[in-house]
Parts: structure tokens; sequence; C-alpha cells
């Protein structure tokens, strides 16, 4: 499905990725973990054509992907960052952007908007303000407005972190069904270990810019690991 | 109609009681005037409206060599002296000046330039720190949704609307009191070019201070009422109480 090549990402004089080869092959969901300033929000950045690496190649379903990445295949990815980001409008306007950006019909967009704030628990607050939402249910919306697209890979840059305890427990037991359902292909970005054992099949260590081990979750956290490693899954105490 | 009078308490209240009979009895040269104030000022206002954003939003979204002095040029333009606007815009529509081949020196017309030149920066200006403000963030995750550059400006300007309406307000606002163009370039010409500002100052020049008092809150009235309906539309779509 995707594929990156040697990826090197260098921005403002500061390497923050070093030849990086990454795969995602369809219907899997891959996590990417690392301490903060590992660079795999920026790998996530790169992998969704939103930023465009210094050296290295993309490849999109077998093509070589562009510089200038076209709209075609821009359109056929979502992404779900940390906070909700949602406009000043109303929840069901919040979901439907997406559909209305691309031109689908009203009827359509009606049935597929109303069907993903059904998935998410969420189709009571439709006709909400989104600034009136707490941080789980704006992050539900923030979810809907993604998968709504039906995208062939879905990009989710720590999508729990802004949320207590309780909400993040709950929204990461409803993700993992829908996961199952939709089998969408996705990369996870994530510093708790937790959402990568829970959510992913195959998960990459990031340490200064570099993939220092990869594997499935369980392996990682059992197998024996470079030094570097042992020591961040350590210090965060995962193991 | 008009009657001098002495500067005093009772005159203000004369004025108050002027303005109330003028606004009662319908008096035609006042509806004349207050309809030509809004005709111009409202057509000054919607053409620094599609100058002014457009050109927020290039100075907000774009980067381009020397876009710093661009805007601090234009952050100046918010405090440019009417006077000084109803001067050049004479200068190039004069007789013998640039211009001088439209013939629309005093006539509404130039009235409405210079109302334009006037209220256009602060309309810019304004606009481009309302964009400039926006999540980067919240701009991200725009273009994540797959919008072409057209969505992606049109989402932003929606997301920031109410800052819009408070532009829209401030330029109607700057254009519809100022007098220092619409004397230059109008002429302050009885039936054509006299709007409430002029009206003003030519009531108080020959001492009908009543009736200058009545025009003064005419202008208030129109200004208020003009900003107050903008208020309330702005304040709608914000979903305040």
């Amino acid at each position: 499905m995707l594929k990156a090549r040697e990826i090197s990402w260098t921005k403002d004089h500061k390497t923050i990725l070093r030849n990086i080869d990454f795969h995602l092959f369809s219907g899997e969901c891959v996590g990417l973990i690392g301490p903060n300033g590992s660079g795999k929000s920026s790998l996530l950045k790169i992998l969704s054509f939103l930023e465009t690496p210094t050296s290295g190649l993309l490849y999109f379903q077998g093509q070589s992907v562009p510089r200038n990445v076209p709209l075609p295949i821009r359109r056929r990815i979502a992404i779900v960052f940390q906070e909700p980001l949602l406009l000043n409008t109303h929840v069901f306007d919040n979901v439907a952007i997406g559909l209305k950006i691309r031109g689908l019909s009203k009827r359509l967009i009606r049935e597929r908007v109303d069907y993903w704030l059904e998935q998410f628990g969420v189709s009571h607050l439709s006709k909400q303000l989104a600034r009136s939402l707490s941080g789980g249910e704006a992050q539900r919306v923030s979810l809907a407005r993604a998968f709504v697209l039906e995208p062939d890979i879905l990009f989710l840059d720590e999508p729990f972190s802004a949320l207590d305890a309780p909400t993040k427990e709950e929204l990461r037991r409803d993700l993992g069904q829908v996961f199952k359902a939709t089998q969408t292909t996705t990369v996870l970005v994530s510093h708790d270990f937790r959402d990568i054992l829970h959510l992913t099949n195959r998960a990459l260590i990031l340490l200064n810019g570099q993939v220092m081990a990869e594997g499935s979750p369980s392996e990682l956290l059992k197998g024996p690991q470079q030094e570097d490693v042992e020591h961040f899954l350590q210090h965060y105490s995962y193991k | 109609m008009y009657r001098k009078g002495k500067i005093s308490m009772e005159m203000i209240w004369q004025g108050i009681l002027a303005a109330l009979r003028l606004l009662i009895t319908g008096d035609p040269e006042v509806i004349e005037i207050t309809l030509l104030t809004l005709k111009i000022s409202g057509t000054g206002t919607l053409i620094s409206l599609l100058i002014g954003i457009p050109f927020g939003t290039l100075l907000a979204l774009k980067p381009f060599p020397g876009r710093r002095l661009v805007l601090s040029i234009v952050n100046t333009g918010m405090g440019l002296p009417p006077v000084v606007v109803g001067l050049w815009v004479s200068i190039f529509l004069w007789r013998s000046g640039p211009f001088g081949f439209l013939n629309i020196m005093y006539t509404p017309t130039a009235i409405i330039i210079a109302q334009a030149i006037i209220a256009s920066p602060i309309i810019a200006a304004l606009t481009c720190a309302a964009l400039q403000q926006t999540d980067p963030k919240l701009r991200l995750q725009i273009r994540a949704l797959g919008a072409t550059r057209f969505q992606y400006t049109w989402l932003l300007l929606k997301e920031v609307r109410f800052s819009l309406f408070a532009a829209i307000i401030a330029g109607f606002g700057a254009i519809v009191s100022e007098i220092g163009a619409s004397i230059a370039v109008g002429g302050n010409i009885h039936g054509q070019t006299r709007v409430l500002t002029t009206a003003t100052v030519l009531e108080v020049s020959k001492g009908n201070f009543d009736i200058a008092i009545a025009l003064s809150i005419i202008l208030c009235l129109l200004a208020y009422g003009a900003t107050l309906g903008l208020t309330l539309l702005q304040q709608k779509q914000q979903g305040g109480p």
C-alpha cells in the first residue's frame, strides 16, 4: 500500500529523520513509537504527504509519488491529530467537510456522516456546535471525520494523548472495534505502548530520527533489544 | 426651516427635538441626504471588501519577498487621514489630472472612490490579522482533508468570519463618519454630493447649531443602526447569547 525508501528530512539545519525505510501493507495497523522529539510525528507527516522529505522515495500503491503530490492521491488518505482541530461550526458540518470538499452529493454525505457519527457514538451531538464538545466527544467527531472519507490509509497522530485516562481507555476500545470491522490500513503514532499493544499488528521504535527496532508489539517488549531501545522501554515503564 | 440659535443647553435640547421632528416628519431633504450617505458609504464599504479581503488573505497566506514591508504599509493605511486621501484623489480626478477625462470630480462616484481607499487598508489589515491568528495545526488539518488551494482559503475565511464582520464594521464606521475626503472630492453640492457629515459642517458654519445637532444625531443613529445590524448578524453566526 505505502512504501518509503531511505527517507531523510532536514529542517532548519537540523536532521530530523535519517534513512528511514518503511512499508505498510493493506489492512494492517502499524505503530510508530518513540520519545518526544524522536521524529515519529515528522515521519507521519511525510508518509501522509503533508511534508516533503529532503531525500528518499515514496511509493503509493506501487507508484512512485512525485514531490508535488497530486490531489487525487492526497484525497485517498485521512489524518487525525492529537487535538481534534474542529472547525467553528456544527458537528455534522465538521464531519461532512471532507466529503463536501470532494464534491459528493448531499444525500450521500448525509448517509455517510450519519453512519459514522453513529459508529463513534456521537450522533446525538450532530446539531451541536463543535466548540461546545468535551475533549473526548471532540476527538470522536475528529475520528468520524476521518473515517467518513473511507480512506485507503488512515494516519493517527497521538489521538488519545490529550484525553483523560477513562476517556482514553473508552475511545481506544471503540476504535479497536472499528478497526476490526473496517480493516482500515492505519499508521498510529503514540508514545504510549498500551495504544500500540491494543491497536497495532506491528510497530517501529524511533529514536533520534532513526528506526531502531521493528516487530510485533509483544515481541518488542519481550525480545532483547539494543541498549538505547531497552533504555527507552524501561524509562517509559514498558518493561 | 433653519434657525440660528444660541450655544446653550437649550440649543442642545432644541437640536434633539429638531432631530426627532425631522425623523418623525420625514423631512425630504434630510431623507435624501441620509439615503445618499448610506448609498455612498455602503458602496464604498462593498468595494473595499472586494479589495481588502483578497489582499489581506494574500498577505496572510502567501509568502513573498517584501511581504512584511507591504504589511507595515497596509497597517499604516489603517490610520490614513481622510483629508490626505481627499487631496490625492482630487489631484488624480481634477480636470487636468491623470483621470480628469472621467469627469467624476464632485460626484458621488468620486466620494465612493475616496472612501473605498480609506476603508480598504482597514479591511485588508484586519483580514490579514484574523487569518494569521488561526491555529497552524488547523491549517494543516484543512490541507490534510484534501482541500484545493481555493477550498483551503475559503474554509479559513469562513473560520474567521466573525473577525471579518468586525472588519466590515470598522471599515463602514471609518467612512460613514469621515468628512475630509467627502468635502474635498465631493464638494458638498446640494442635492448631489451632500452627505450627513458635510451637511453637518455646513450647518455649523452657518450657525444653525440645532440643525447641525439633528444631523449629527441622525448620523450617529445611522452608524449605530448599521453597526447593530452587522453585530447581530455576527453574534447570530457565532451562536452567542
